[in-house]
């Protein structure tokens, strides 16, 4: 080559620009600004009542006590119980492990039909569960409690499961269907050919190679029905309230002292279930959000 | 046509979605035996029409019957057919041995049974290695076995490849095109291969069905479609370097007819035409392969040579290894003649060509139909 190649010169890039800076600057604030609330929690949690009354929330605490956790667990009141908020996660495992299997059954069996064996209307019959995913809850829960009502199971774990299996249908349908069909058309052909069945090829073909958008499917499910308030404190019945609605029923009680620290715990508790899930599959957990978001 | 040996008869076969009609009124018989191609350009409908004949696709009318049974409704199992993709469609979660055996597992065959077609199979298409890998621990041509595999074991009559060497690189399709055409002779089952690839067509094919916006243009054996292709669309299809079309007018010339190319005449005394000859004034299109024009001057018997000389400059030349394509004119237009590479040509030079009539193809120019 005639060209004389071009040496690199000038000073070498600095590590941390003043723009670098900034930026770095901005996104320590922001998590400082979140992180806070956090923090107060649990220093909150693991300080006493009389420490508490001094006023100084963010400082740590001096004597460090778990009776705050093992009060909010076992023996916080609610109402006219007191059995601590053990009582509500057993209730909100009930509702979870039923809601969700049923749900991502259902839903898996629906986006493998709408992709691969279409019939007709069935373009119509998805465009119509996917206008259902943009209706306000509200709306429909006068209905729904009218519909439970005749069929006799208001008021029962059967109803709130049910009522979580029909809210999670349009997007855990949209979610299997564009995951179907984004696989290859040839192998399903192929498992025809072969003689495989309806249930034959979703079950031995497609869901074992469809691993990823379970795993999704899971994760939405699981935060989604565990952080519910509103469908559980309607449809559950006082016996079967799930742990958000007892958590709730603590930290509004109007009688006696507020325990702050009990308070926190409890909310810690219960969070703990979809952030342990997040940080367990946080990877599936972007890719799902993705999926459901370019793919559609 | 002995109707007994038949092995898939497609009668009237229309398919349309919508307004939008992929197939027309299709008819074709494939002998018992037989290696068939579909060969088109993408959009033609070959690959649509292995799938109304695999049962894949409902079709809109018509009629399908495979070992004269009416299969037209009948799900694709109950068919006797087996398939090869072009993706090869192997199932990724299962072993060799596991794909091999699927299609068997789920007929509910017993599993001493099952062994023994796996180990036929795998003995046939020398994959005993490979029946407990998983599919991505594969290299592409031992998929396509792998898949070929799949229908062998399955003891069908008839065999359906939609394009299965298109994915895999030049060097890989030609092995395997030999191993196709060696596994034909062995198994001796009908085959219908669809393919938009001319070399796997002609090297494979008993006969080949050239398809076109649904229609199939001409079924013929390879030979015959290559040297007497039925319009302008087939003859520009196959042979590479494409044939040369030369368009021009109909006139008599010395008591014949003869084709006058802007100014040009060839004389068509040699030609064969398919029915009477053209009037004079129609006008034509002449269509010359570069394999079927000499080079080197005339016969110095001009009796005995029936070609028909003509003088022009050489404007280009290809050189492609065994060949030499030498770029000249006739009448203005550019035409092509395929040379031997140890003769040697240099650009501008004077450059006699002699056009071989009787192999030669003329199309009305309207219609495209031969003359």
């Amino acid at each position: 080559m005639s060209v004389t190649s071009v040496e690199p010169s000038g000073a070498r890039p600095r590590r941390l620009s003043p723009s670098r800076f900034m930026i770095y600057a901005g996104l320590f604030v922001a998590a400082v600004y979140y992180l806070l609330p956090l923090y107060v929690m649990v220093v909150t949690s693991l300080k006493g009542m009389p420490e508490i009354r001094l006023g100084n929330i963010f400082s740590p605490p001096m004597e460090i006590t778990f009776q705050p956790w093992v009060t909010a667990w076992d023996s916080a009141c609610t109402g006219l119980y007191c059995e601590g908020l053990k009582v509500g996660f057993w209730n909100s495992m009930k509702i979870l492990i039923p809601s969700v299997i049923v749900s991502i059954a259902i839903a898996s069996v629906n986006g493998y039909a709408l992709s691969n064996w279409k019939f007709k209307g069935s373009e119509v019959f998805f465009t119509i569960l996917i206008i259902g995913s943009f209706i306000p809850y509200q709306v429909m829960l006068y209905p729904l409690v009218i519909i439970m009502r005749e069929l006799g199971i208001f008021g029962t774990l059967t109803a709130i499961i049910v009522v979580h299996t029909i809210f999670g249908m349009p997007i855990l349908t949209l979610l299997f269907r564009n995951y179907f069909a984004a696989l290859p058309v040839e192998l399903f052909k192929a498992a025809r050919v072969d003689g495989a069945g309806f249930w034959q090829i979703f079950l031995q073909v497609l869901a074992p190679m469809s691993l990823p958008i379970f795993v999704v499917a899971v994760i939405l499910q699981v935060t989604g029905i565990w952080n519910d308030f509103l469908f559980g404190v309607i449809f559950a019945g006082t016996e079967n309230y799930p742990m958000t609605v007892q958590l709730n029923n603590i930290v509004n009680a109007t009688q006696g002292v507020k325990e702050y620290n009990v308070n926190m715990a409890a909310t810690i508790l219960t969070g703990a279930v979809p952030l342990i899930i997040y940080f367990l599959s946080g990877r599936y957990f972007v890719r799902g959000i993705a999926a459901g978001a370019v793919k559609g | 046509m002995n109707k007994h040996n038949v092995s898939v008869s497609v009668q009237d076969l229309s398919l349309s979605f919508g307004t939008l009609t992929i197939l027309k009124q299709l008819n074709l018989d494939i002998q018992e035996g037989e290696f068939l191609v579909l060969l088109g350009p993408s959009g033609c409908g070959k690959s649509t029409l292995l799938n109304c004949i695999a049962g894949l696709l409902d079709i809109t009318e018509g009629r399908i019957f495979i070992k004269g049974k009416n299969v037209t409704w009948a799900e694709p199992k109950d068919r006797g057919i087996g398939m090869v993709f072009q993706s090869y469609a192997l199932y990724p979660q299962m072993t060799v041995e596991r794909n091999l055996s699927f299609g068997l597992r789920v007929s509910g065959m017993d599993k001493a049974e099952i062994d023994k077609r796996v180990a036929r199979a795998a003995d046939i298409l020398q994959i005993q290695p490979l029946l407990h890998r998983k599919p991505g621990q594969l290299s592409g041509g031992q998929r396509q076995r792998v898949a070929i595999g799949r229908a062998l074991v399955r003891n069908v009559d008839v065999f359906l490849f939609d394009e299965p060497l298109s994915n895999l690189d030049a060097q890989l399709r030609a092995e395997l095109r030999v191993e196709i055409k060696k596994l034909h002779h062995s198994l001796g089952n009908t085959m219908i291969y669809v393919t938009h690839d001319q070399i796997e067509a002609m090297t494979l094919a008993d006969r080949i069905a050239v398809m076109k916006g649904g229609v199939i243009q001409q079924l013929d054996a390879p030979h015959e479609i290559y040297n007497r292709p039925v319009n302008r669309f087939v003859a520009g299809f196959l042979g590479s370097p494409a044939m040369t079309f030369l368009d021009g007018t109909i006139t008599a010339a010395n008591g014949g007819p003869a084709v006058n190319i802007n100014g040009t005449v060839v004389p068509l005394g040699r030609y064969g035409f398919a029915g009477a000859a053209p009037e004079a004034g129609r006008p034509v299109t002449l269509g010359v392969r570069p394999e079927h024009i000499a080079v080197g001057g005339a016969s110095p018997e001009p009796e005995a040579d029936r070609r028909h000389w003509v003088t022009d400059k050489v404007t280009l030349l290809e050189p492609t290894g065994a060949d030499t394509i030498v770029w000249s004119e006739l009448g203005g237009l550019p035409i092509t003649v395929r040379v031997d590479a140890e003769k040697h040509f240099h650009v501008g030079e004077p450059f006699a060509y002699g056009l071989d009539l009787t192999r030669a193809s003329l199309f009305d120019k309207a219609s495209g139909d031969r003359l």
